[in-house]
């Protein structure tokens, strides 16, 4: 305290970054150049799959900074992934736009629909949130069932002259879709780290350890919460729109399928690591492994994802990434504050 | 004389969604614990149902001897075994039993594939008795309402005037003080699950009766005794009855104006509720 005191306010400065972010850093610079070359090293299913694996590695990214800062675990996401789909695809049908134009709008309307949706469920506390968020997305697939004019129990689907329009090649295509995939995975990472670097992010660091330490330090918590919820749901809607832009159909049941955007993403987080923006990334691979692996054993790997996973809640609650940097210090972005006094 | 018909069935209804709520309130009452798995488990005491009254070649009612201790035994063991491992925290007990939900499906459609069973109780399923012309009560309704009364009132004599029900209190009131005195808080979150158990397995076999079901019908069970608990206002033994009764005519009322909206006119209820009075209908008096 006293070297606090006797040092002038800037002789101090905060350094996030250490030998082993910087090593971090570099591998994911190696990774990502791999990646983004993909298209001219792999083959088309290939392709796909990894494009399905960055979409999945931002949905799960998105709801760790909801469930493992934030505190507000929601298993309510798929309502934002489905809207997203259906914006792009209502939008590229009736505008005659660009159907990527999509993309963003899917994302805008999302956010604003996130606001009321988020505003209502603050009055729950807890667990009652959880299911809370469950029962305002079951509202979405049981809305657009019965709006004939967005195809009802049906769906709709992209015409081959909608789909041609975002790119005349096949190829060009799929490469382009591909690369806005990783894009999503690597801008929301990107925004995440450059989010808990700010002061909210010590907010959410603060909520994460300790809700009442944090509000008693004046911290408004609901506002954080409203503002990293709607963000969430920002991102979570586009990464949405490309999902199905890669599917070129979308379902009630299969845009608001709680399997799919929420109990694997919920899988994947918590064997990755809660509460840590490395964890997502882990638990995904862990999952594709996983899946590829089980996947003549229909739904064996759903139930060995879940054992797993309640195995690791109870053994090691911070997960494989969580468990790893605890014991070696291991960091590969740069998020952890230390103070450094300079003379 | 339309409309007294839609709410009776809708106040029949909601005795049923009552057993789901009671279940999870009392389970939240005791260790602050929301089971995600609930609705799973009320699936998995109707496969009971269905199976005991299969073998055994009895009726559903006299299966009940078998299903609710037999359920009872299985939360026991699931507390003492798994969930006390996880309390303490929020984020544990939230997603084990939501992991534990996700098991359980997927176990059941290993075992029994994605058909949907029902099970068969002759004359019984179609007796009604009309009072008024245009009313009519069916007689498994009304027995299913009269049980739901009864257990809930059974749960409420239960907590408020037995040395176990002290013991719950005590214990929801203050775990570290109530171990101090002497309980062991392990053992009674397990007589809890237990009780909780007991109670889904009446409502499983109600639902084994009454409807079709098939290894994903627990998370709109879960979402409806939720629902029942939240209009009904927290922690009030009578006020999941009421929130369920209250539920079942929104249910109700909802297909009788549209077939497409019943659980759709349930979830609006439900977000009427907690916009307007986010404490529920009827709350628990706070000393």
């Amino acid at each position: 305290m006293t070297v606090l005191e006797a040092s002038s306010p800037r002789a101090i400065s905060v350094r996030f970054s250490n030998r082993s972010s910087r090593i971090g850093m570099l591998v994911v610079a190696v990774a990502l150049l791999f990646c983004a070359t993909a298209p001219l090293w792999a083959d088309r299913s290939s392709l796909r799959l990894y494009g399905e694996i960055y979409t999945y590695v931002a949905l799960a990214s998105l709801w760790n900074l909801l469930a493992g800062y934030a505190g507000l675990v929601s298993v309510g996401q798929q309502a934002f992934v489905g809207l997203g789909g259906y914006v792009l695809f209502l939008l590229a049908l009736n505008s005659g736009l660009n159907p990527l134009i999509g993309i963003p709008i899917a994302g805008l309307v999302s956010g604003l629909i996130a606001i009321p949706i988020i505003f209502v469920l603050l009055r729950l506390r807890g667990a009652y949130f959880t299911i809370g968020s469950w029962v305002v997305a079951e509202i979405f697939p049981q809305v657009f069932q019965q709006i004939p004019a967005v195809g009802g129990a049906s769906g709709i689907s992209l015409p081959a002259a909608v789909v041609k329009s975002i790119a005349a090649s096949r190829d060009t295509r799929e490469w382009l879709i591909y690369w806005l995939a990783l894009a999503m995975a690597v801008l929301t990472i990107g925004a995440i780290v450059a989010l808990l670097r700010t002061r909210w992010g010590l907010a959410l660091a603060a909520i994460r350890d300790n809700e009442l330490a944090a509000r008693s330090n004046g911290m408004d918590v609901n506002r954080t919460r409203v503002v990293v919820f709607v963000a969430a749901a920002v991102a979570t809607g586009m990464v949405g729109s490309l999902i199905f832009l890669q599917k070129l159909t979308v379902t009630p049941v299969a845009a608001f399928s709680i399997n799919d955007w929420t109990v694997n993403i919920i899988f994947i987080t918590v064997i990755g690591g809660i509460g840590r923006v490395e964890g997502p990334v882990i638990g995904t691979a862990v999952f594709f492994l996983l899946r590829q692996f089980l996947a003549d054993f229909g739904s064996i790997y759903i139930i060995v994802l879940g054992v797993v996973a309640i195995a690791i809640m109870l053994k090691a609650p911070r997960g494989l990434w969580g468990f790893l940097a605890d014991r070696y210090g291991w960091q590969v972005f740069p998020l952890t504050r230390r103070v450094v006094f300079r003379n | 004389m339309d409309w007294l018909n839609t709410i009776v069935q809708g106040v029949l209804l909601g005795g049923l969604y009552a057993l789901f709520a009671a279940g999870l309130s009392l389970i939240f009452g005791v260790m602050r614990l929301v089971n995600i798995a609930h609705g799973d488990i009320i699936v998995v005491t109707a496969y009971m149902a269905f199976f005991t009254t299969r073998l055994l070649g009895i009726d559903p009612f006299t299966a009940l001897l078998i299903v609710v201790p037999l359920s009872a035994l299985v939360g026991y063991l699931l507390q003492r075994l798994l969930l006390n491992r996880t309390l303490g925290e929020d984020l544990p007990p939230l997603l084990v039993t939501f992991g534990l939900s996700v098991i359980i499906q997927n176990v059941l459609l290993l075992l029994f594939k994605a058909d949907s069973h029902k099970l068969q109780m002759g004359s019984l399923e179609v007796a009604s008795w009309m009072p008024v012309p245009g009313l009519y009560i069916g007689a498994l309704p009304l027995i299913q309402f009269c049980t739901a009364v009864v257990v809930v009132g059974g749960l409420q004599v239960l907590f408020y005037r037995t040395p176990l029900g002290r013991a719950f209190r005590a214990t929801s009131d203050d775990p570290e003080i109530a171990q101090l005195m002497g309980l062991d808080n392990r053992h009674l979150f397990g007589m809890a699950m237990a009780l909780a158990l007991a109670v889904a397995a009446i409502a499983g076999t109600f639902i084994a009766i009454r409807t079709n079901f098939d290894p994903f019908a627990g998370p709109n069970l879960l979402i409806f005794g939720f629902e029942a608990i939240i209009i009904g206002g927290l922690g009030s033994l009578w006020g999941t009855l009421a929130g369920g009764v209250l539920l079942g005519v929104a249910q109700s009322v909802g297909g009788e104006l549209n077939v497409a909206w019943p659980i759709l006119a349930g979830h609006v209820a439900f977000l009427m509720v907690l916009l307007v009075r986010r404490q529920g209908l009827f709350p628990k008096v706070m000393a």
